[in-house]
C-alpha cells in the first residue's frame, strides 16, 4: 500500500497514508504518513465511534495539506479502548488466509 | 513515535515488514505539493479492505487466491458515497470482517468526510471514492502496471485534489 501511495503522488496526486504500521510505511517511503496504534481493519478507529473516526479523519487532512517534505510522519495520541490480547484475537480472520495455512502446513512438513 | 508499529501483528509476521527497506525500484523520494486551501479542495478515500458494492459489484477473487496462496486478487472498485454500509461488502481473507460490515467507516469514512465537506472543513468530496483488496502478489506487477494507472485516471476524471490511502 505505501508503494501505491507513491505511484499516486508521483502522478501528480498528493497521498496521506493512515497506517497501523507507520514505522514501515516510513522505511517504503511514503510520501506523508499518519500512524494509528489500532488493530487491523480499523484504520479510522472502533466501529461506531464517530468521534474517534473525526480525530483521525481530521489529523489526516491535517498532514495531507500541512507536511512540508516526503517522508512526514504524524502519530495519533489515542489508545485503543479494548485490551491488547483482545483485539489482537478479534482483528484475526475466523480461518487462517491461504498463504497463512500454506507457512503452517510448510514448517509441518519441513 | 507514539505508535508501536507492532503491537497488532503476530510476531512470525514481523520479519516480513521490518527491516526491508524501500521496495526495489522506490528508493527515492516523491512529493506532489498540496497546494490549494483545504475549504478549496475536493478529497477522496481509498481503502484496502476489500470493500465492493454487494449485488452491483462481484466480489474481489478469493476462490482463485485459495486455489493459489501466493496471489491476490489486483483490481479495485469504485464505491460510490450513495451506498450505504447495507450495501457493502467485504472480501478480504485476512481479516475478521465483522466490524467492517456492521460499521465500513471505520475502512472509508465516505459519509464523515461528507460531514465535513457540508461544515466547510474541506471543499468536497469526490462521488466515488476508491476500494482495493490488500494482499498482493510480492512483485505488485499488476498493481502497478494496470491498478495504479486506472485510479490515476480516476482520481483525475473525478478531479481530485488530494487521496487518503488507508491500508486495512
Amino acid at each position: 500500500m505505501p508503494v501505491l501511495a507513491r505511484w499516486i503522488e508521483a502522478a501528480g496526486i498528493p497521498t496521506v497514508t493512515v497506517t497501523m504500521m507507520p514505522s514501515v510505511a516510513e522505511e517504503r517511503r511514503t510520501p506523508r504518513i499518519v500512524g494509528v496504534e489500532f488493530p487491523f481493519g480499523h484504520a479510522f478507529g472502533m466501529p461506531h465511534d464517530g468521534a474517534m473516526h473525526r480525530r483521525t479523519l481530521e489529523l489526516a487532512l491535517h498532514v495531507l495539506a500541512g507536511a512540508s517534505t516526503s517522508g512526514t510522519r504524524v502519530d495519533l495520541d489515542l489508545e485503543w479502548p479494548v485490551p491488547v490480547r483482545e483485539a489482537y484475537r478479534a482483528w484475526q480472520p475466523k480461518e487462517p488466509s491461504p498463504i497463512v495455512r500454506k507457512m503452517l502446513e510448510s514448517r509441518k512438513g519441513a | 513515535m507514539l505508535v508501536d508499529s507492532f503491537k497488532f501483528l503476530p510476531r512470525t509476521f514481523r520479519p516480513l515488514y521490518e527491516g526491508r527497506g524501500p521496495f526495489q525500484g522506490e528508493e527515492e523520494p516523491v512529493w506532489a505539493p498540496f497546494v490549494k486551501r483545504l475549504t478549496q479542495s475536493r478529497i477522496a478515500l481509498l481503502t484496502s479492505a476489500g470493500l465492493y458494492v454487494k449485488g452491483s459489484q462481484a466480489p474481489f477473487d478469493l476462490d482463485r487466491e485459495q486455489m493459489n496462496p501466493e496471489w491476490g486478487d489486483p483490481s479495485w472498485r469504485a464505491i460510490p458515497t450513495a451506498a450505504s454500509a447495507g450495501d457493502i461488502g467485504v472480501a478480504h481473507l485476512h481479516l475478521n470482517d465483522e466490524d467492517l460490515l456492521a460499521d465500513p467507516e471505520i475502512a472509508l469514512p465516505m459519509h464523515l468526510l461528507g460531514e465535513l465537506a457540508a461544515e466547510g472543513v474541506i471543499g468536497g468530496s469526490v462521488a466515488e471514492h476508491l476500494s482495493v483488496m490488500g494482499f498482493q502478489d510480492r512483485s505488485l506487477r499488476d498493481w502497478k502496471d494496470r491498478t495504479a494507472p486506472e485510479i490515476v485516471a480516476h482520481l483525475r476524471d473525478q478531479v481530485a485534489d488530494g487521496l487518503i490511502l488507508a491500508p486495512a
